[in-house]
């Protein structure tokens, strides 16, 4: 019995409940996290902020096979410029954003106060620390604590911003937070153009038309082997390309 | 007949032209039994609605002034110059020539249209703007396909912004002419220059549709035929002439020979970008984003008629003494 829920597979109703619906396969090693509570302006802060960056990457946004809902997911995408966390979460419609956040490296949002407040109060980023990770606090481990049972995140399984056109291979992280909470949905993203907006090493954005693509949610399936499930989740991102 | 009846006169026209081509479009839509093909009636509303829109916010900017409509027209030609860059290719050694391209140069040179100094923006894309994309993109240390990537950059500020900004620049030149002039008659003359060019399109493709037997260029557009062109020219040349009493510095033939060049020209940005979407293997550049209605598709002929029709009225006007303000 163990097993079955642990491989729990939400079917098409089943995504219509809210997460407190769904069976909760693992004891989550969590105590609640405590709801975010931002001050009035870093609210105001975050809401310009988002209203920029879709004015100057002229962003259009696709549900493909999906709609925007508030029930835990991670959304994993290609990663190509610095905007492209700022703009999947600015693309969420404001309930759906409110509890999603981006998870980000320590050691680049965490320099400078301007970046450290971005990164805390306003978007309520997780930063990762990828200089020190230990095996008993992993990065997946603390990804998953800190979400607990109502938050989303947003995740690039490419690890850093692919240089070239392609999207690279992806790293192991999303298969262990699918096989460690295989209730939540996996929602691939297609970031599109964003790289000549905001390409690597530039500060200042060329405001050219952008394209936010939201595809089908997928799950580990039962037994999938990592680079197999890797592959797919890959494909499941360049698919929304056209 | 005085100035403000003129005003009056046109616009008057030009809403009733367009109420009667509403109902008839939403006729053909309610019975499509007519034997008309419903893609063209379909075509045919959504310009209708699109003409409906320019002609709302050209109101709006005539009403709220000069400065408004240059600063409107500088809006639109940012939004053009946009979607003209996202669909060529760029690498990353154009990224700062094109930030200052965005910037720096088209709200520049908007401004020095909105001070009327045709002296300078003249040359400022052309000569200025060359000059500086040439030499950042040389910096920038890239030097593959270099001629073709600043072209590139150029041939957008130069239709995108270049040749728009002469639209509104016709609110500012001074007018010599037959007519009594008062306040309006520089709005007339842009709003002469927009209907006789969107009645060309619209001409080009009803003549293409009845006659067009010999396409121009089949592999660039399937629908632009010699008969179309000419049609369509002969078809704005005589709404021009019935229409001169409206554009200030013209006589009936003046106006007529006007109205030749700007559906000439009409074609020829239609042509233009049609080839540059062949290229690119898209359909129109409202596609090229989910969402965004090509602004392009809308301007093209606009662009490429504008420049031409400025220096006929300027000519005109000054006796041959290009020299404006």
């Amino acid at each position: 019995m163990a097993e079955l829920t642990r491989w729990y597979q939400p079917s098409e109703d089943a995504r219509m409940l809210s997460p407190a619906d769904l069976p909760q396969p693992i004891p989550l090693p969590v105590a609640a996290t405590p709801p975010i509570v931002r001050s009035a302006f870093c609210r105001i802060a975050g809401l310009s902020l988002a209203a920029l960056a879709r004015l100057v990457s002229g962003s259009s946004v696709r549900w493909i096979a999906s709609q925007p809902d508030t029930c835990q997911r991670i959304y994993f995408a290609n990663h190509t410029s610095h905007l492209d966390a700022l703009l999947i979460w600015a693309s969420l419609p404001q309930p759906v954003r409110e509890l999603t956040r981006p998870v980000a490296a320590k050691d680049y949002w965490s320099r400078g106060f301007v970046r450290r407040w971005l990164a805390e109060q306003v978007f309520d980023a997780l930063l990762i620390d990828r200089t020190d990770i230990k095996v008993h606090q992993s990065p997946v481990d603390l990804m998953l604590r800190e979400i607990g049972t109502t938050q989303s995140l947003i995740v690039f399984p490419e690890g850093s911003r692919s240089v070239s056109e392609e999207i690279g291979e992806f790293k192991s992280g999303l298969y262990y937070l699918a096989k460690k909470r295989p209730d939540i949905e996996l929602l691939p993203v297609h970031i599109d153009n964003l790289n000549r907006v905001l390409p690597r090493g530039e500060f200042l954005p060329v405001p050219l038309l952008s394209c936010i693509s939201f595809g089908p949610p997928l799950w580990l399936e039962r037994g999938e082997a990592k680079l197999d499930f890797l592959a797919r989740a890959r494909l499941a991102v360049l698919a929304l390309k056209e | 007949m005085n100035d403000v009846n003129r005003t009056i006169a046109l616009i008057a026209g030009v809403l009733l032209l367009l109420a009667v081509a509403t109902a008839v479009g939403q006729f053909l839509k309610r019975h499509p039994d007519r034997g008309l093909d419903a893609a063209a009636v379909r075509t045919f509303n959504l310009r209708l609605r699109g003409w409906w829109i320019m002609c709302t916010v050209l109101a709006a900017a005539f009403w709220l002034g000069t400065t408004a409509t240059v600063m409107l027209f500088g809006f639109v030609s940012f939004w053009a110059l946009r979607e003209f860059i996202t669909l060529t290719p760029t690498r990353k050694g154009d990224h700062r020539a094109l930030f200052w391209v965005f910037f720096l140069f088209t709200p520049l040179h908007y401004l020095l249209v909105g001070l009327n100094r045709y002296d300078i923006f003249s040359v400022f894309l052309p000569v200025y703007a060359t000059l500086f994309v040439l030499t950042r993109v040389a910096i920038a240390g890239d030097y593959k396909r270099f001629l073709e990537r600043t072209a590139k950059i150029q041939a957008g500020l130069v239709v995108c912004v270049y040749c728009l900004s002469f639209a509104p620049a016709l609110l500012q030149i001074p007018i010599v002419g037959p007519q009594p002039i008062g306040s309006d008659a520089n709005f007339r003359l842009l709003f002469f220059l927009i209907v006789l060019v969107q009645f060309a399109d619209c001409m080009q493709y009803v003549w293409s549709r009845m006659l067009g037997r010999r396409l121009v260029a089949p592999a660039v557009s399937s629908n632009r035929t010699w008969e179309g062109l000419l049609g369509s020219a002969t078809s704005t040349a005589l709404l021009a002439a019935v229409l001169w009493w409206a554009a200030p510095p013209f006589q009936p033939w003046q106006a007529a020979l006007a109205g030749l060049v700007v559906a000439i020209m009409g074609f020829a940005g239609g042509m233009t970008m049609s080839a540059i979407k062949r290229d690119r293997g898209v359909k129109d550049y409202g596609t090229l984003v989910v969402g965004h209605g090509g602004v392009l598709d809308r301007i093209d002929s606009i662009c490429f008629a504008a420049p031409v029709f400025y220096h006929i009225a300027l000519f005109v006007t000054d006796g041959g003494a290009i020299r404006p303000s």
